[in-house]
């Protein structure tokens, strides 16, 4: 299983702070947006990728072809605006 | 080592100053930095703002940040403090103090340290305006800031 975090208006669109999904094969975060995109809409739009929306792996910003393991936090959120 | 904070309550610049420079008699230069939460921002009024962060990932960031400026200047001490929760125009967001032997390595690592906190560390602000509450959006320039000290043209030293 991994962990999925939402912050800010991507926590807002989708209704969801957190969520346990099992690995996705292959288990790539890749992978892992195209399975969220499945659910059509706000998550096709909202994760779009020309919008601007940014993903972290274990509080690590990340690749897109990063490998997920088991246990691992996945987080989805927009551009930083702090300072 | 860096001193980094994330907290609800407000900040004392003049007893964080006076904590971090009784530390070490080498400091010759304390360059502070403080962000505010303003009335007016992209032509409308500011009434109350909520600042969201990710636990865990923001203190990581923002040491990673500040070690980072360590490596690079001549630093003694440094420290940042981030506020999140509700805040209002006037109060203080952001707080950096950066300590050296000379001035020069204190005030470019001040900037650094800001510019990456603007586009790295996971904080998102949300502002409450006569039109209701709206995120703010990232900006352009604050990226073009951070990549100003990626210039091979820039003097590190």
């Amino acid at each position: 299983m991994i962990r999925i975090l939402y912050f800010a208006g991507l926590r807002e669109t989708f209704g969801i702070e957190v969520e346990d999904m099992a690995l996705p094969a292959p288990p790539t975060v890749t992978q892992l947006i195209d399975q969220l995109r499945q659910r059509g809409t706000p998550w096709s739009d909202s994760l779009a990728p020309g919008r601007r929306w940014r993903v972290a792996v274990n509080h690590e910003m990340s690749p897109l072809d990063q490998v997920l393991a088991d246990g691992d936090e996945v987080a989805f959120f927009p551009p930083v605006t702090g300072g | 080592m860096p001193t980094i904070r994330v907290q609800t309550e407000d900040f004392d610049i003049s007893c964080e100053v006076a904590q971090l420079r009784a530390r070490n008699p080498r400091i010759g230069a304390i360059a502070t930095f403080i962000g505010l939460v303003r009335d007016l921002n992209q032509g409308e009024g500011v009434a109350a703002m909520v600042l969201e962060h990710y636990p865990g990932m923001t203190e990581r960031s923002l040491d990673r940040i500040t070690r980072e400026a360590m490596d690079r200047w001549n630093l003694i001490d440094a420290l940042v403090i981030h506020r999140i929760g509700e805040l209002k125009p006037l109060d203080q967001i952001v707080l950096v103090i950066v300590a050296s032997a000379h001035r020069g390595d204190a005030f470019r690592a001040c900037e650094f340290i800001m510019d990456y906190l603007k586009t790295d560390a996971p904080f998102w602000k949300k502002e409450g305006t006569p039109a209701g509450m709206r995120w703010v959006e990232a900006r352009a320039s604050d990226d073009q800031a951070r990549d100003r000290w990626q210039s091979p043209r820039l003097p590190e030293n």
